[in-house]
């Protein structure tokens, strides 16, 4: 059971640097690497390929799921001398960025980990609330604020 | 019957470089980038990615551009290349509730959770031509105001409002419910079920979906409909993928979503309560989204036990005419050499005009 | 399984599945002759190199892969799912593709899906790995790609095997269809063909 449940965090801690690792832009994760102290070898376990995933929606937003369209997506595996193994799917047809995100997926499981948390991850998260937030208040920004009036035409 | 006629590939070669030059057009004009037709034409991006059924703006802008243009050839070309890569995985569903949105807005509830939110839209434009847009100087670098603070994040959907009340159908997934049917995997079959529907009308053509939609409101259907929610925004989408066993993000697609309200005088199962129409779509393509919604509510006639008596109350009609890569297809293949065909029917024409003038003569004869 | 000790699928995708369809397609085009696979892949046992090439070339995302208990114990059922993306079901009747690697022990062919009436083609292929192609029982093959008759001698197959593909012939245009591997060579099976021991 716990195990289990430690699995389940190191799960979903992975997932969470997943997610800001397919998010990210080439030039955030080409720069990253570029700028690595130590700069591993490491072996194409899968080499980027591009395909494609089947996006589902829900019949009224939350009812049975349906079939909405297709997105590109691009996956890339890779194994460090070490033996860990990294790996990405990130949307779009990137085959770098998608052999990066894996590398650098592949390093944070390893003895690197803080330093790429904070070096890497960290920043580009930033960098994505940025730019979420940015959005959101440009929308925010036309949100309608109704007042009303009291009608003069209300017999005394 | 077709017949093969041979001769013509000097002239088909031809073309295609012709089309190419008519593409470029005037050359002291600057060449259009794809980027910028993603950037500054974003909305033909959207329709063609919705109804080419490929969330990837940088292959739906090459699409416009290579098609000069022409957006139901682009979608052909978009669904074209398609074919040509593997499927990799199956999202979890979108979870529109949890959207970062741009736009969304109810005409059924003034104040709601969350606000009226404009967004980026054409509607409260004057729809007078902007001349300032031709102008040699270009816009410069419009920019928006800022808001204090971000919009709240998660919005609940307008139609669960009505929920609490019991007011309106629940909408609730179906534990039992087999894999959501796939038109790209499966053949349409008949009678649908509302995931085929949904999936169909999603890449449907929009001209097609929006003038059935408006028939519905026309007295060709018993609709009275209200635009309960209309919203757009990105959302995220989550795989699981086999190696790994839990899900992970992949990145963000932008949606529009619509949910119609529509009344419902209830029969002698059901009471009477609001029903649901609903519209998804990739991009921001809020007509869409809306004619979608409409159409939906109709073809779930059966559901409620209407009659099925108007165009956008049958299936089989909505469903086989749809899509815009087959209409275009089979409208466009009566151009394709039918000479032996017309021969014989010209030979029968001639033949009935002969006996016909035959039996004229007879009759005046007597 | 850890992907730490996962052995590689082909080293170019497209170039090597293009090169396995080739063969597999001539395989089932002339049903009963050997055809050469002709690849160089590091796959896990039990599998030969032949029948890792069908499944690099065949399984993907939409195919469900039954694997022979003894099979899907050990690394294979890893391998597979991440080069081809294929769920391993546990229920034959609902896979289309199926290895099986010890042929003597293999479950009758009647678990398996035969397609329907109006799509025959949702049936099972059944992947079997042999001990040999050319040191088992002559039987004679006649049918759609074969120029008369051919004389096959597959090694390792149950008893009853003929009999159950008398009966699975039978079912035409329903039915599985069948690709035996061994070494780097296979032979195809198609439903259509008859088979006299």
């Amino acid at each position: 059971m716990m195990r289990s449940t430690e699995t389940a965090e190191a799960n979903a801690a992975r997932a969470r640097w997943m997610g800001v690792l397919a998010r990210a832009t080439r030039d955030e994760l080409e720069s990253a690497w570029s700028t690595l102290a130590e700069r591993p070898s490491y072996d194409m376990l899968r080499r980027p390929e591009t395909g494609l995933v089947m996006v589902r929606g829900r019949a009224g937003g939350t009812g049975n799921p349906f079939n909405l369209g297709e997105m590109t997506v691009t996956r890339c595996a890779v194994r460090l001398p070490d033996g860990t193994t990294g790996t990405s799917y990130a949307a779009g047809r990137d085959q770098r960025k998608a052999e990066l995100a894996a590398v650098f997926d592949a390093l944070m499981q390893t003895g690197e980990r803080m330093r790429i948390e904070s070096g890497v991850i960290t920043p580009i998260a930033r960098r994505q609330q940025t730019d979420r937030d940015l959005k959101s208040r440009k929308a925010a920004a036309t949100k309608v604020e109704f007042f009303t009036m009291v009608r003069g035409d209300n017999p005394k | 019957m077709y017949v093969a006629v041979k001769g013509g590939e000097r002239a088909i070669l031809n073309s295609h470089e012709l089309i190419a030059e008519t593409r470029r057009g005037d050359t002291s004009v600057p060449e259009v980038s794809t980027r910028q037709i993603s950037e500054q034409l974003g909305l033909a991006v959207d329709r063609v990615m919705a109804e080419g059924s490929i969330y990837d703006r940088d292959l739906a802008a090459l699409a416009v551009k290579q098609a000069q243009g022409d957006l139901v050839e682009a979608i052909f070309l978009l669904r074209a290349y398609r074919t040509t890569l593997p499927r990799l995985a199956v999202s979890e569903p979108v979870d529109t509730a949890q959207m970062l949105v741009r736009r969304r807005v109810s005409a059924a509830y003034k104040d709601i959770p969350g606000g009226q939110v404009l967004g980026p839209t054409y509607d409260y434009t004057h729809r007078l031509l902007d001349f300032a847009l031709a102008a040699e100087e270009g816009v410069g670098e419009p920019e928006a105001p800022v808001g204090e603070a971000p919009l709240d994040a998660g919005m609940p959907h307008v139609a669960d409002i009505l929920d609490y009340e019991g007011l309106i159908e629940p909408e609730i997934p179906d534990e039992d419910a087999s894999e959501p049917f796939d038109l790209t995997r499966e053949p349409m079959s008949f009678p649908a079920d509302r995931d085929q529907r949904l999936q169909n009308l999603a890449r449907g053509d929009e001209g097609f979906v929006l003038a059935l939609g408006y028939s519905t409101q026309r007295g060709f259907g018993g609709t009275h409909p209200f635009a309960g929610e209309i919203r757009m925004g990105e959302v995220s989408v989550e795989i699981v993928p086999e190696e790994l066993g839990f899900a992970i993000d992949i990145g963000d697609v932008v949606v529009s979503e619509c949910h119609m309200i529509n009344q419902f005088e209830g029969s002698a199962e059901r009471p009477p309560q609001f029903t649901r129409g609903y519209g998804l779509s990739f991009g921001h393509n809020e007509r869409k989204v809306m004619a979608m919604a409409l159409v939906d509510r109709a073809l779930r006639a059966r559901e409620f036990g209407e009659a099925a008596v108007y165009p956008a109350q049958d299936e089989e009609f909505v469903l086989y005419h749809a899509d815009n890569v087959e209409a275009a297809g089979f409208v466009s293949h009566l151009k394709l050499p039918h000479y032996v065909d017309f021969q014989a029917e010209l030979g029968l024409i001639r033949k009935l005009r002969r006996e016909f003038e035959e039996r004229q003569q007879k009759d005046a004869a007597e | 399984m850890t992907l730490a000790d996962l052995k590689p699928g082909f080293a170019d995708a497209v170039f090597e599945a293009q090169a396995g369809f080739r063969a597999l397609l001539d395989a089932f085009a002339y049903a009963g002759r050997i055809t050469t696979v002709d690849l160089n892949l590091d796959p896990p046992a039990p599998l030969d190199v032949a029948m890792a090439a069908v499944a690099l070339t065949l399984f993907d995302f939409d195919t469900p892969v039954w694997l022979e208990p003894a099979v899907a114990a050990g690394s294979v059922a890893g391998w597979i799912r991440f080069h081809s993306g294929s769920a391993i079901v546990a229920a034959a009747g609902e896979a289309q593709f199926a290895v099986v690697c010890d042929a003597a022990a293999m479950p009758a062919l009647t678990g398996f899906s035969v397609g329907e009436d109006r799509y025959p083609d949702r049936s099972a292929t059944l992947v079997i790995q042999v001990p040999s192609l050319t040191d088992g029982p002559v039987t004679r093959w006649t049918g759609p790609g074969i120029d008369g008759s051919i004389e096959v001698a597959i090694a390792g197959l149950p008893d009853d095997f003929w009999a159950q593909w008398d009966d699975n012939h039978a079912l035409y245009p329903l039915g599985i269809d069948v690709i035996f591997a061994c070494g780097r060579e296979v032979i195809g099976l198609p439903r259509g063909i008859k088979v006299e021991v």
